[in-house]
């Protein structure tokens, strides 16, 4: 399992620097810098002097090793908006994503997977018709609509919970943004947990089982769950990361303070240390989890080896 | 055109009287929100000159100036006596005595003159140089030639004498928040961007990036009686769908409302009455640039001018959330003249001014504009149909805002739509467009007139404010005949505001900026 472990994270580097060099070289080409978004009239004296100071006057190659050689020493650069070190910064912006995605996966998986699991296991009911028609209309929805729409129902017409903010990061505050957020891949997890049990209920050692005289609770329980267990996994996985850039439209719409809307400002503005930043983190939360899930597996099946 | 400004400043002074009449009351809190952005860019408002900070500056923060809505200019703030002397660029200070900083430490002409040293710190960048640059010497300590501003002097602890390089009104140079005086001593530590102390109405509570700021009232300000609210939160709020659901579900006090939700509100009986609006110092226009053949000639200028149905436009695409613009300056600055009026649809005009320019069958060109609904490319698709119909044609190039503003600081243009503070101080407002003003800084158009500069020339010198006055309006007459713009419209600034908070004032230099002392709730508010 460990030399497994070490040659993953040792495979990440390669993977850090591309995304690193890709958004430097992207926004060294696209027009507009922090310093013509700052204000629209601003005084030219000041941008130079903003230029020199925040080395946007150096050559790119110049600006990229210097931002490297302090990445390596674990410092993510200096914001140029809020002028405060961009770990600090995300810091306190990783806590409420966090928490949105954890909620939002939650709900994805407490209600997709036992949704796929009905419908699979009475296909062409009313329950799987039912069941499907949810999923795609979930996996159909834009977000921004779906939102606005639960902002709507529960905030304003039933009252039951605020529209919008943070509160202390208190459950009332989080359930319209988490939900809005775990909609799709709830669908998807739906989707899935659908087509693997299907396939598997049909697999031959199902067959044997039930021929063995096993009690149906008992060939889903032991059988069938435990095999969809790993399909289901790997979407759990990729859909984890896939909340990480997707809480981008949530964190705005709810004014959630999350890691989402610090990249959104900082893309607008040009604040190319925090959108290095922000989009680093990203990128480790993604290969964190797709590593914790890979280790996973040889939990749930054994058969699977890390050689 | 008129009589709606009047209607709108009646229902202002109505609404003003109104809550004159009733007794302030004491306590709740005011919900007010953040609409420009996903977050506040800094706690160091020093830092940043962008208006949804100086939204929550406004409570924490105070400068030597205020904006006075009331009176439409800046009012001592900090300060209870401006004496001018050296024909008129010597200003001698009596700061108030009775100004505490959130740390309970007395506010003294030191904490003022190290404010506007850090400032011009050159190697910071800070935006507000521009303002504090009007100091004499501050500009050398800018570029390192010297330690201290020369031109300011301490006098005593509540006397500062400050020297100034044009003669001007101060009031328009130190009354935004980039110029807010900061305590000397707690300022320069490393934790004051954490946690701001301000001279302000209300102190620091928290910051929630990208949610909201909280502030308390601040006992020991010192303007009797105020502030009268408990407490200030300002929730960042970028969403203008999520807003008019909070606004509706009476979660927030205060909502900045677009084109789409001034026509529904204004529908809604419910919710008619919560509309506050006012005509704000920004201009929205089209820049032609000289230097592109075509535009070099006034006829053509003059021509698009005359054919574009820009009635038509703000009726039916801005939705009537903007006003017909005569010429540079807007309505509520004070060099306004009532008397111009716009110019006309009149595309036979049009056709006749090309052709007297040599371009019969018309021309093409290149239009820049970002996505700005107000004055980007809805706009510029509903005038494309509009000039062709005279034979010019018009070519789009989309670029970000950010990117836009970049563009016309470099002159690499033919035409672009923009909108453009032009206030409150009309004199700098007009000052753009004097030869000796920079195309980068914010003479966009390369505009150079002689008789143009002669008029702001002598409104500089002159003492009389009469005078001043009058050939500020010759200028900005002049510019209307020059037409280096497509003369647009002026900015309808539109809040709701929900009816238990009062004492809202129409700023017509950003409406989101409220003086948040005089700000206060009833009994009918949920955060009573």
């Amino acid at each position: 399992m460990l030399p497994f472990l070490i040659r993953r994270v040792l495979q990440t580097i390669p993977t850090v620097l591309a995304v690193v060099l890709l958004v430097f070289v992207l926004f060294s080409v696209v027009p507009g810098s922090i310093v013509s978004s700052m204000s629209d009239d601003s005084d030219p004296q000041v941008e130079l002097r903003m230029k020199k100071q925040l080395g946007l006057d150096d050559p790119v190659y110049l600006r990229f090793g210097s931002y490297i050689a302090k990445l390596a020493t674990g410092d993510f650069g200096t914001s140029f908006r809020t002028r405060e070190p961009v770990t600090t910064m995300i810091a306190k912006r990783m806590g409420p994503t966090l928490q949105l995605i954890f909620a939002a996966m939650t709900f994805a998986i407490v209600v997709g997977v036992p949704l796929g699991f009905i419908a699979a296991l009475r296909p062409g009911s009313i329950v799987d018709t039912a069941s499907m028609v949810v999923a795609v209309s979930g996996l159909s929805m834009a977000k921004f609509w779906l939102g606005l729409l639960l902002m709507y129902l529960f905030a304003l017409k039933l009252g039951w919970l605020p529209s919008f903010g943070y509160g202390e990061g208190g459950g009332k505050y989080l359930i319209l943004p988490a939900v809005t957020l775990g909609v799709s891949p709830m669908a998807l997890l739906a989707r899935t947990t659908r087509a693997a049990v299907l396939e598997i209920m049909t697999a031959d050692f199902v067959r044997t089982a039930r021929s063995k005289g096993m009690s149906e609770a008992r060939v889903v329980k032991w059988h069938v769950m435990r095999n969809a267990l790993v399909i289901i996994l790997t979407t759990v996985g990729l859909q984890f990361g896939a909340l990480m850039g997707q809480a981008v439209v949530v964190e705005k719409l709810f004014s959630w303070p999350g890691i989402g809307s610090l990249l959104v400002d900082s893309v607008l503005q040009r604040d190319i240390p925090a959108v290095q930043g922000s989009i680093l983190v990203v990128v480790l939360f993604f290969f964190a989890i797709n590593l914790l899930i890979d280790v996973l597996y040889g939990v749930i099946d054994p058969r699977i080896r890390y050689a | 055109m008129f009589r709606i400004v009047a209607i709108v400043a009646g229902l202002g002074l109505a609404l003003a009287a109104t809550a004159e009449a009733q007794t302030q009351r004491k306590g709740g809190t005011i919900r007010m929100t953040a609409p420009y952005g996903s977050s506040f860019t800094s706690l160091d408002i020093h830092t940043t000159q962008r208006a949804q900070d100086e939204i929550y500056a406004k409570a924490l923060h105070r400068s030597l100036y205020i904006w006075n809505s009331a009176e439409g200019k800046p009012v001592l703030e900090l300060a209870k006596e401006d004496v001018v002397s050296g024909g008129g660029l010597v200003h001698t200070f009596k700061l108030r005595d009775d100004a505490y900083f959130h740390n309970g430490r007395k506010m003294t002409a030191d904490d003022v003159i190290w404010s506007y040293n850090r400032i011009m710190d050159g190697t910071k960048a800070f935006p507000g140089a521009r303002f504090v640059r009007v100091i004499e010497g501050a500009a050398a300590v800018e570029k390192g030639q010297a330690k201290e501003i020369s031109g300011l002097k301490k006098i005593d602890d509540f006397t500062l004498e400050m020297k100034l390089t044009e003669k001007v009104d101060p009031g328009f140079y130190f009354f935004t928040a980039l110029t807010s005086i900061y305590p000397a001593d707690e300022a320069a530590k490393e934790s004051f961007i954490q946690n701001p102390i301000g001279l302000g109405p209300f102190k620091f509570v928290e910051h929630v990036p990208g949610s909201r700021i909280v502030l308390e009232r601040w006992d020991r300000f010192y303007k009797p009686g105020k502030p009268y609210a408990d407490k200030v939160i300002v929730s960042i709020m970028a969403e203008a769908a999520a807003r008019d659901v909070a606004f509706r579900n009476k979660e927030i006090d205060t909502s900045v409302l677009g084109p789409a939700q001034y026509v529904a509100y204004q529908a809604d009986s419910g919710l008619k009455g919560t509309i506050v609006e006012v005509a704000e110092v920004f201009t929205r226009y089209m820049g032609m640039n000289p230097s592109f053949k075509p535009f070099a000639d006034k006829r053509v200028r003059q021509a698009i001018n005359y054919a574009i149905d820009t009635d038509l436009i703000i009726n039916k695409l801005v939705k009537g959330k903007a006003y017909r613009a005569t010429s540079w300056l807007p309505l509520t600055s004070p060099a306004y003249d009532k008397a111009m009026k716009p110019y006309a649809f009149d595309p036979a005009k049009a056709k006749q001014l090309l052709t007297e320019a040599g371009y019969p069958s018309g021309f093409e060109f290149e239009w820049t504009t970002s996505q700005n609904e107000s004055w980007g490319l809805p706009i510029v698709s509903a005038v494309i149909p509009m000039l062709d119909k005279v034979g010019i044609k018009a070519k789009v190039k989309q670029v970000e805002t950010a990117v836009l503003a970049e563009v016309i600081r470099s002159g690499d243009y033919q035409a672009f739509i923009y909108s453009q503070a032009t206030g409150p101080d009309p004199q700098a407002a007009l000052k753009c467009f004097h030869s000796s003003t920079p195309q980068p800084a914010c003479n966009y158009m390369n505009f150079k007139n002689a008789d143009f500069d002669k008029m702001m020339d002598e409104a500089g010198q002159t003492d009389d404010a009469a005078k001043r006055t009058q050939l500020l309006q010759k200028a900005n007459a002049l510019l209307y005949d020059e037409a280096p713009v497509w003369f647009f419209n002026y900015n309808k600034a539109v809040m709701a505001v929900q009816p238990w908070l009062k004492g809202i004032q129409l700023n017509a230099t950003e409406l989101t900026h409220q003086n948040v002392e005089d700000l206060w709730v009833d009994e009918t508010s949920p955060a009573k």
